[in-house]
């Protein structure tokens, strides 16, 4: 019998999972991956379940992924799963982009700037062909090096606002929010949006900030720098009093450039948005400094129409692990709510079909009955006792 | 489970919900946010219920966690073999030797004792989002017990329909002062909550919102004076139990239109049968 | 400051909970009961604090106060700041509208706390309050949210006009402060959602 098919719900489980470890494996006969090799090899990946995971670690990273078969938003959920049970030892102090070890550092807004457009291992400019070499096998390629830089490389909008054309950056020393740790309210400052968008998920602001370029709440961005390099993280212990460093990480910095024309108090000058991302995540940095610059609207005195400037929207909607949790539940059982549904729309037909017959033997009783909701008397009983 | 606290959660993440639980007690339907964490099962799977009860239970605590009615299903067992594994406590799957019930969308026929907890699995706490998305604005409407946009969308479903047309998540208006979501709970459990004994706890976990009724506190299905709010339910008695003021699933037996309608709360189907009451397949069974 | 540990160096400090995961559980579901079910009185094991905290004030705080909650103390519980500091490592504050708990011996002026907004009513304060004894002394009637039907509630150490007191917080709802009444390792609570009149 049909019922008896959801019994049994232990042992299904316990099979999903282990057909689940047999096809992670994939054929036997085939070396494991190892941590190490998804690390060196699949860094984009890792880079993405660490930026949308929130936790920076390259290991644990290569872990999630070979965990997650390579799927990004199953390796950042256990990314996530695992860091909110990590104990705090301390706050970092904010890092310096300005100082990082700069292995990639372009401006679209000059030709030449102090310390140089650096390309860096960009796919930038490589043709989109399927390289069957790669296929064949083990290559060890060899880029030349050059040496590491040694001019200071400022960052442009500390170039622009050195000549008064870049806004100045709101000094504020307050705590900032963490939403790790406080749930979403609004108005939500600028601090917590950064922090939503740098956990968010890439597509979705990928296609959040296209739509700003595409007439959504345009801002005329122009690149204004990416760099993307190691910077140090420190903290001051407090029985110490000073900073100490305690290790780098990979992250790379978009700052668009934006119009503004400037309100009665203030005069035209450019804006801007930021977008900061664990690892090299260019695509992503642009995004969400697209749709940071767009979530400002109302700040800047903007109209707010487009989806990407409504501050609530997009916060509630940025965390891929929040949506595919809650977009992938409906595969869960629904058929006590379902069934509610049945009866109530078997009522709704019945009341319709009364009404209908109503119509065709029009009695006294039944014109008056209409008009009110209140169904008049028939032979055929509703579905409700 | 080595490297983790008991119940998973730690013990700082505990207080934060415990403060959050104790507010939401003494502010009955009121929906508290709270720090919700990531837990390891997927938001919108009961990752608020699972913190409520992980924030809630003990060692002497006896849990049965619930899904559609049922413990078997595949949700539940997950859920119930996460705290077995995690804390370590004893389960069960008969409503009354629990002391704690989690549960996504039914209320168990059995009627809750005052010694015990029901926490809720909720998708949505807010009950006005169909209505108003923004909850910057149905925060104020909250804060001014504002209910009309309710009001005017349950007299349109009159005007339309001649009756409401709502079947499940049915909204409620707690101690006369807030409207709260049932979380999606068919219509049909929602007398239950009036005046219920237990204290009701409700964890949306996505949403990050905590809400709690206390015990024999009023919980009232919104409706009209000229059309009383109706519960929903299927006109069959169950074909294993033959109960027939229990809440029905509907099978569906072959695909020439054969039904069966069963009690969806297994536990309850369960004990009437082991008591000796037969339905009408039961019958049909045995006469085989 | 959320590493405080409790092992280290802990000279001249008495001990806090032995099986702090245990023992805070078990305390909050005994302060949740009482939250829900007003005046009901719960007691409280395990626990001895250094004076003037009682067994059921030091188990209260040390279950629901940590770094997260400032923390207001009245003159007569100052001197304890430093194990509660220790054992809790909330941020004692001296204005007390900031705190989001306060321990006192008997009750202070609640119009001095935060009773939140109509928006956000939950970021009202939480009193614990240290009276004489609960379960004797001059008696009130509860009713509300909780309570089947109205119920006796007799408590030792509340200012004479307490109802009078209760009657303004109440009105506030759904802001007003919350209450957790403690005696010895004895405990009860008188949520916002209460009413309260003197009984005979």
């Amino acid at each position: 019998m049909a019922y008896v098919a959801v019994k049994g719900g232990e042992r299904a489980i316990d099979n999903a999972h282990a057909w689940l470890a047999e096809e992670r494996r994939g054929d036997p006969a085939l070396p494991d991956l190892t941590l190490p090799q998804i690390r060196e090899q699949l860094g984009r990946a890792v880079d993405r379940a660490m930026a949308e995971g929130s936790l920076y670690d390259p290991d644990l990273g290569a872990l999630a992924v070979k965990q997650a078969q390579g799927d990004l938003i199953e390796a950042a959920f256990l990314l996530r799963a695992y860091r909110t049970t990590l104990p705090r030892f301390a706050h970092s102090r904010p890092i310096d982009t300005a100082a990082m070890q700069v292995e990639r550092r372009i401006s679209a807004v000059f030709k030449d700037l102090p310390g140089g457009q650096i390309l860096g291992p960009t796919y930038d400019y490589t043709h989109r062909l399927l390289d069957f070499a790669l296929a064949a096998g083990d290559l060890v390629p060899h880029a030349p090096k050059a040496h590491a830089p040694q001019e200071p490389m400022p960052r442009v909008p500390d170039i622009l606002r050195a000549e008064g054309m870049m806004e100045a950056d709101a000094p504020d020393d307050a705590e900032p929010g963490d939403l790790t740790r406080e749930p979403l309210t609004f108005p939500a400052d600028r601090d917590v949006r950064l922090q939503a968008l740098a956990r968010g998920d890439e597509g979705f602001l990928l296609g959040l900030g296209y739509s700003t370029q595409r007439g959504y709440g345009g801002s005329h961005p122009f690149a204004g720098e990416i760099r993307m390099g190691e910077a140090a993280v420190e903290i001051v212990p407090p029985e110490l009093g000073f900073a100490i460093d305690i290790g780098d990480v990979v992250v790379t910095e978009c700052q668009m450039v934006n119009q503004f024309k400037g309100s009665k108090t203030v005069p035209p000058q450019f804006t801007r948005g930021y977008g900061l991302v664990f690892g090299f995540s260019e695509r992503k940095a642009m995004a969400m400094a697209l749709v940071d610059r767009a979530m400002r609207a109302e700040e800047l005195g903007e109209d707010v129409t487009a989806p990407a400037q409504n501050v609530e929207f997009v916060l509630y909607h940025s965390d891929n692990i929040e949506a595919t949790g809650f977009v992938e539940h409906l595969k869960l059982p629904h058929y006590v709510d379902f069934q509610s549904e049945l009866q109530n729309l078997r009522r709704l037909r019945a009341e319709v079909e009364r009404a209908a017959e109503a119509e065709q033997s029009p009695s006294p009783v039944a014109a008056e009955g209409r008009g009110e909701g209140a169904a008049p008397p028939t032979p055929h009983e509703g579905a409700v006792p | 489970m080595i490297g983790y606290n008991f119940a998973y959660l730690d013990e700082q993440t505990k207080r934060m919900i415990r403060r959050a639980l104790l507010k939401a007690v003494a502010i009955p339907g009121h929906q508290v946010p709270f720090g919700s964490r990531e837990m390891p099962l997927p938001y919108g799977w009961g990752t608020g219920g699972i913190q409520v009860t992980a924030s809630v239970l003990g060692q002497q605590d006896v849990l049965k966690v619930i899904d559609q009615g049922a413990d078997d299903t595949t949700n539940a067992v997950s859920i119930r073999r996460f705290f077995a594994r995690t804390a370590g406590v004893r389960t069960t799957t008969h409503t009354a030797d629990a002391t704690v019930i989690q549960t996504r969308h039914r209320i168990p026929e059995t009627k809750l004792r005052d010694d015990q907890i029901i926490v809720y699995q909720v998708p949505q706490p807010e009950p006005l989002f169909r209505l108003e998305p923004s909850r910057v604005e149905t925060r104020r409407m909250h804060g001014l017990a504002d209910y009309g946009l309710m009001h005017v969308k349950l007299y349109e479903d009159i005007a339309r329909y001649g009756q409401i047309s709502i079947s499940y998540d049915y909204p409620v208006m707690v101690n006369g002062r807030y409207l709260m979501s049932p979380s999606p709970i068919p219509s049909f459990d929602n007398p239950k909550m009036d005046r219920m004994p237990a204290l009701q706890l409700f964890g949306a976990g996505r949403e990050k919102r905590i809400y709690a009724i206390p015990p024999w506190t009023e919980v009232r299905s919104l409706d009209f004076e000229d059309h009383p709010f109706r519960p929903i339910n299927a006109p069959h008695a169950c074909g294993l139990c033959g109960a027939t003021d229990a809440y029905l699933d509907e099978v569906v037996t072959d695909d020439r239109g054969g039904r069966l309608f069963v009690c969806s709360d297994t536990d309850h189907c369960a004990e009437r049968r082991a008591a000796g009451h037969v339905g009408a397949e039961g019958m049909k069974e045995a006469a085989e | 400051m959320s590493t405080l540990n409790p092992a280290a160096g802990s000279a001249g400090l008495s001990p806090g909970f032995a099986d702090p995961v245990a023992q805070a559980q078990a305390c909050f579901r005994a302060v949740l009961d009482a939250m829900a079910r007003p005046g009901r009185v719960h007691t409280i094991t395990g626990v001895a604090p250094p004076a003037p905290l009682d067994a059921a004030t030091a188990a209260v705080l040390l279950t629901l106060v940590d770094h997260e909650t400032p923390l207001w103390l009245d003159a007569a519980l100052r001197e304890t700041a430093p194990w509660l500091a220790f054992h809790c490592g909330a941020p004692v504050v001296t204005d007390p509208r900031a705190a989001a708990f306060a321990a006192a011996r008997g009750l202070p002026d609640l119009d001095r706390f935060d009773a939140g907004t109509h928006e956000m009513p939950e970021t009202a304060a939480t009193i614990v309050v240290q009276v004489q004894a609960l379960g004797v002394g001059p008696r009130f009637r509860l009713s509300g949210p909780g309570l089947r039907e109205p119920a006796g509630f007799a408590v030792t150490g509340l200012p004479a006009d307490f109802s009078a007191r209760w009657a303004a917080n109440h009105r506030l709802f759904p802001c007003g402060i919350d209450l957790i009444l403690c005696a010895g390792d004895r405990l009860a609570a008188l949520p916002r959602s209460v009413t309260i009149e003197e009984d005979g």
